[in-house]
């Protein structure tokens, strides 16, 4: 479990993006085949942004499956248990994506402006 | 209050990846060839970083960092077969992480060394994706593990640069389907480089080794 060392690494990033402004909503893309993180990400966030600029913000995570690309059909497909394609059961694949792990973009608060 | 939606687009780990590199330039500096060892519990990290630096000791100078452990028993190991050790306390923690490499280069005689064997903790899932500023990632899988855990650890199959298949004296004794095992290694990672060996024979260890004594002169040559 690294789930504290990755939410830190988060808040980082968040507040140097913010510069100083209210974080509303944080935005993740996790892929299936990136380091492991799981919803206690959302724990230790309540956690350790307590008393800063992004303290309560919602976490969102869009997990990627990895996909897999059959030289058989042609196709792509989420990898299966046993690395075959769903398609044509063929076993000549190979991995297209699925390592991505970023923050894709954070929603902060503005001021109202009057006109 | 309205809200605005900014683009960031930045990877979790790189404050971890800048420190990396940093470690990456003071091995490149100090002109030490670096491998970071990963595996599950167990299935001979300790023992071939033992057989490396046995066989090894006469032609490399090598030191080691134990990653694996609260217990100082794989340094003293890694020490009793001619290596100098420092022991990370990792605090529990799961895996490996660039700051804490930095911190035990800080303890090692990096100018008095040609190799460096990073042992990182036993863990098939954690360790990936974590650079320390090695020049290779390692993977040893072991026969009786079975021959799933590519498809079971994609992630860390996925990511290594060399694979060394420990235990081979075991296998007329359990169940591996060693093309299974292949394939799923192949999918992950086309053409990597593999070392099938036993630590506790010697069978395989002379490729291993020749490779890596290879490797260092290459390295060293070109710093
Ligand atoms: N049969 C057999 N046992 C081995 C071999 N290599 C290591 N072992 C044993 O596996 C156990 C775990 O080895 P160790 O090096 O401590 O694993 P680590 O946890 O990955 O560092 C020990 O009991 C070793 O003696 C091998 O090639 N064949
Ligand atoms: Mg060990
Ligand atoms: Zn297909």
């Amino acid at each position: 479990m690294h789930e504290l060392a990755i939410t830190q690494h988060v808040l980082d990033i968040t507040l140097n993006h913010a510069e100083g402004r209210r974080v509303t909503d944080i935005y993740l893309v996790v892929g299936q085949l990136s380091s492991y993180v799981d919803d206690s990400v959302q724990f230790f966030w309540d956690f350790i942004s307590k008393g800063t600029p992004a303290e309560a913000a919602r976490l969102h995570f869009r997990r990627e499956p990895a996909l897999l690309g059959c030289h058989g059909c042609g196709g792509s497909a989420p990898l299966t248990k046993d690395f075959t394609c769903p398609n044509c059961g063929s076993e000549a694949v190979t991995i297209e994506s699925g390592e991505e792990f970023y923050i894709e973009a954070i929603e902060i608060e503005m001021e109202e402006v009057s006109t | 209050m309205t809200t605005k939606r900014i683009a960031v687009v930045e990877n979790v780990l790189s404050a971890n990846d800048r420190l990396a590199e940093d470690n990456r330039r003071l091995l490149d500096s100090a002109r030490v060839f670096a491998l970071n060892i990963m595996a599950s519990p167990g299935a001979g990290k300790t023992s071939l970083i033992e057989q490396t630096v046995q066989r090894l000791a006469a032609e490399l100078r090598v030191g080691v960092i134990e990653g694996d452990l609260a217990t100082s028993i794989d340094a003293e190991r890694a020490e009793a077969a001619g290596a100098v050790s420092v022991q990370i306390n990792t605090g529990g923690n799961c895996h490996l992480e660039a700051p804490m490499v930095r911190d035990a280069l800080a303890q090692l005689p990096l100018n008095e060394m040609d190799l460096l064997i990073i042992e990182n903790v036993g863990n098939l899932v954690c360790p990936a994706g974590w650079k320390l500023g090695t020049h290779l990632n390692v993977l040893v899988a072991s026969v009786p593990e079975g021959a799933d855990k590519p498809y079971k650890y994609p992630s860390m199959y996925n990511d290594v640069d060399i694979l060394v298949v420990n235990k081979i004296d075991l296998l007329p004794y359990v169940t591996f389907d060693m093309d299974f095992f292949k394939r799923g290694v192949e999918i992950l990672n086309p053409g990597v480089t593999t070392f099938p060996l036993s630590c506790r024979t010697g069978e395989g260890l002379d490729a291993w080794l020749n490779w890596l004594k290879t490797s260092v002169a290459d390295f060293r040559s070109t710093r």
